[in-house]
């Protein structure tokens, strides 16, 4: 993946709106976290492959990066995005990575389910 | 430890194998007895994706998979994959994962099957797999079951269950195992790079691995019926 694009990624954003998309959202601090970083708790959510449409998408922030999603009737939201990259030639991929580049969050957008 | 025919190992992701029993591996290997590694999941839910990253959530499965295969290739052992997703074993019905499991045992006719401690896996995946696998043994009629090895690996397990029955010692040969463990580039490179400093922290480090990885220990499982 490379550092978030600004411009290029809300350009993607703006293409997914209106039609029904798979999302893929997730966030992690890793299975191992209670293990060996003693920070307490594993903490970690994910969907794959949720349908939605969004009428709406953004990109805010700079150095690290929020990401918005609205929907008819709700909303879809990652924080810590870092990084993207374009996949399977349209897919968009969005991912946050800490300093030692162990995933964090990701949210990725596509017109067909992932794998 | 002796007389093993065939040994299978059922742990849940590609690199259990090297972390957990590179040792034992090497040990039956020479000895000419068949191991064969079945790998619960691609493992394509991690959260290392390289340093730097080289990885990502959709490419994580594939590029596991080829590790897979390099450490395979490395410990001269065959491996099947058990087709879970990562993350989600213990979420699965436990009995159809059992008898899953059972089935390819049935096939494989190990003498001895290795696998994690059921609430001494520290992840839930080697929690739910062992408990599935050890489920899956004691399905089959007494007389055919093989011996099964548990590993632990909480940090506190020894107050809770005691010392273990088997300890192997790759000690003396500790880069061979540090090198399984290192065919997993995209979980290990972090590991990988702390390796080629030549400062004194390098030694430190090797000796802290040395300490956590160089003895592999195992509960004999008994079944109580
Ligand atoms: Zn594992």
């Amino acid at each position: 993946m490379k550092p978030i694009e600004k411009v290029k990624v809300q350009e993607m954003l703006d293409g997914f709106t209106d039609k029904p998309v798979y999302i893929h959202l997730e966030t992690t601090n890793g299975a191992y976290a209670s293990h060996f970083d003693n920070v307490g708790v594993n903490v970690g959510a994910y969907i794959r492959n949720a349908q939605v449409t969004f009428t709406n998408a953004v990109i805010k922030g700079d150095i690290s990066y929020r990401v918005g999603l609205k929907t008819e009737l709700g909303w879809i939201y990652a924080e810590g995005v870092t990084d993207w990259e374009i996949y399977r030639d349209k897919d968009l991929l969005l991912a946050g990575h800490d300093l030692e580049g162990r995933l964090m969050v990701a949210l990725q957008i596509s017109e067909q389910p992932f794998k | 430890m002796d007389n093993q025919t065939h040994v299978v190992i059922v742990y849940p992701h590609p690199d259990d194998e090297s972390f957990g029993g590179a040792g034992i591996i090497k040990k039956f290997r020479q000895e000419g007895v068949p191991v064969t590694y079945l790998c619960g999941t691609l493992g394509e839910m991690g959260r290392n994706m390289g340093t730097p990253t080289f990885a990502n959530r959709e490419t994580l499965a594939d590029i596991r998979k080829e590790e897979l295969k390099d450490a395979c290739e490395y410990l001269d052992i065959d491996y099947q994959y058990l087709g879970y997703r990562d993350k989600t074993i213990e979420f699965e019905k436990q009995e159809e994962v059992a008898n899953h499991i059972k089935e390819v045992l049935e096939t494989l006719q190990p003498s001895l099957v290795v696998t994690h401690y059921p609430e001494h896996g520290v992840h839930p995946d080697h929690n739910a797999l062992g408990a599935a696998t050890i489920e899956a043994v004691r399905l089959m009629d007494k007389a055919d079951r093989p011996t099964v090895w548990a590993s632990a690996i909480t940090n506190d397990f020894e107050k809770v269950l005691g010392e273990p029955d088997i300890v192997y010692s790759i000690e003396d040969d500790f880069e061979y195992k540090l090198n399984a463990i290192l065919k997993h580039k995209s979980q290990a490179e972090g590991m990988f790079e702390k390796m080629q400093d030549t400062s004194g922290e390098h030694q430190v480090f090797v000796d802290g691995l040395k300490n956590r990885l160089g003895k592999e220990r195992f509960f004999t499982w008994k079944f109580e019926d």
